[in-house]
């Protein structure tokens, strides 16, 4: 039985079971995401399309679309989505829950056992190489999503806003995205009442069949 | 104290758009905002952050607010970070199918994607400035700092270049690491 979409648990015990299946899959993806949330695609796939045929392949990736543009991370989001597509909002707990519980665990645990090592040197070391190899991931996760982002006069406009109000000004990011983004969804908004028509997608990315090719560093 | 991190980490939660690295410079705004963490003990909290499974952005919440205030802490930030985006997908969901094609999905989109992007670099700067862990003040030329952009370089030339997993390119950091610092 459906209603909306979404599928009514008939008795409490069924609706339990669900809640207990989501929790158990989300649980076991959890820790297999290093490496960032995109990682944890291909698993969802495999559980959530191929073995239970919950949704199907269309449906989740256009569902990872629009995820992205929420908040949060593309991971805790698809596991929201799914969670309450198939068991409502108890749903959405549940697998928001399974999916965050290990890796709070495990990144509680590193810390812990860094705190004990912190004052070795050679612990000290690893940790400024990763350091730089964290900010050597976000360039390059920059780079790859600025292909797809940044293509013509408005997104150029909106990056060099961004960063100049960021770096020289030192204003909050909070700021920076809900301005930037009133400021490109007005100019849309009028370019559209004066009849021209904007690609709102770079050309680049239309061209290619497989989102993926651009798609993952947004989820990281 | 837990409820100002908590309600510190679901305004963050809140404009966490791009998820993972763009969410960094939120985090360290109102950390250092509140004066809780010093630079240093943000930069190594986000160095352990990537080392660990999951989002960078969440673990960096759970090991921050650890930080901050113990388990408790933990918890508060995580909850934090994490409500928000779970409401909103909740009434995402409800709406989906309607909003799937939506207009104003796109315009959204189009206006967010080179925010977020100019975000992520705006954090690598930020944390390249931090240096973390060196203890060595001086802004000018001295070798942690080298070293660093050497590493930096050679993550995103093996990155770009030879597509390799980030988990690798973070463990080969860390050992470089320790032959170089």
């Amino acid at each position: 039985m459906t209603y909306g979409g979404i599928a009514m648990p008939t008795t409490m015990r069924e609706q339990t079971s669900k809640l207990a299946e989501l929790f158990r899959i989300f649980l076991r993806i959890g820790p297999m995401t290093f490496g960032g949330g995109f990682a944890m695609i291909p698993l969802i796939s495999e559980e959530v399309v191929a073995k239970r045929e919950w949704l199907e392949e269309k449906e989740l990736d256009d569902m990872l679309s629009v995820a992205s543009a929420a908040p949060g991370g593309v991971g805790v989001n698809a596991a929201a989505f799914i969670g309450y597509r198939r068991a409502g909002v108890a749903g959405a707990i549940a697998a928001v829950i399974g999916v965050t519980l290990p890796t709070f665990a495990i990144g509680l645990l590193f810390y812990l056992f860094y705190s004990l090592l912190e004052n070795n040197v050679k612990v000290q070391a690893a940790l400024q190489g990763i350091h730089g190899a964290v900010i050597g991931l976000m360039v390059t996760t920059a780079y790859r999503m600025s292909k797809a982002a940044i293509f013509d006069k408005m997104t150029i406009g909106l990056a060099c806003l961004s960063l100049l109000g960021l770096t020289v000004f030192g204003l909050n990011p909070l700021w920076v995205i809900s301005g930037g983004t009133l400021i490109g969804v007005a100019y849309l908004f009028v370019e559209e009442k004066l009849g021209h028509r904007i690609a709102t997608e770079s050309r680049r990315k239309a061209k290619r069949a497989k989102p993926e090719a651009v798609g993952p560093e947004y989820y990281i | 104290m837990l409820k100002a991190l908590l309600l510190a980490f679901l305004k963050i939660g809140l404009f966490s758009f791009g998820g993972g690295y763009a969410v960094l410079p939120s985090i360290q705004a109102e950390v250092e905002g509140h004066g809780w963490l010093t630079q240093d003990d943000f930069a190594r909290a986000i160095s352990i952050a990537a080392m660990s499974p999951g989002s960078i952005a969440t673990n960096g919440a759970t090991l921050i607010g650890y930080r901050i205030d113990g388990f408790g802490g933990a918890l508060a930030a995580t909850v934090g970070i994490l409500l928000p985006s779970l409401v909103l997908i909740v009434l995402v969901a409800m709406f989906f199918y309607r909003m799937r094609d939506s207009k104003w999905m796109r315009y959204v989109l189009y206006s967010l994607r080179p925010i977020i992007t100019m975000l992520i670099l705006y954090a690598a700067i930020r944390l390249l400035g931090i240096g973390g862990g060196s203890g060595g003040g001086a802004a000018g030329l001295n070798w942690t700092f080298i070293a660093t952009l050497l590493i930096i370089g050679g993550c995103v030339f093996g990155m770009l270049r030879y597509k390799l997993h980030p988990v690798l390119v973070i463990v080969a950091s860390g050992l470089t690491g320790i032959v170089l610092f």
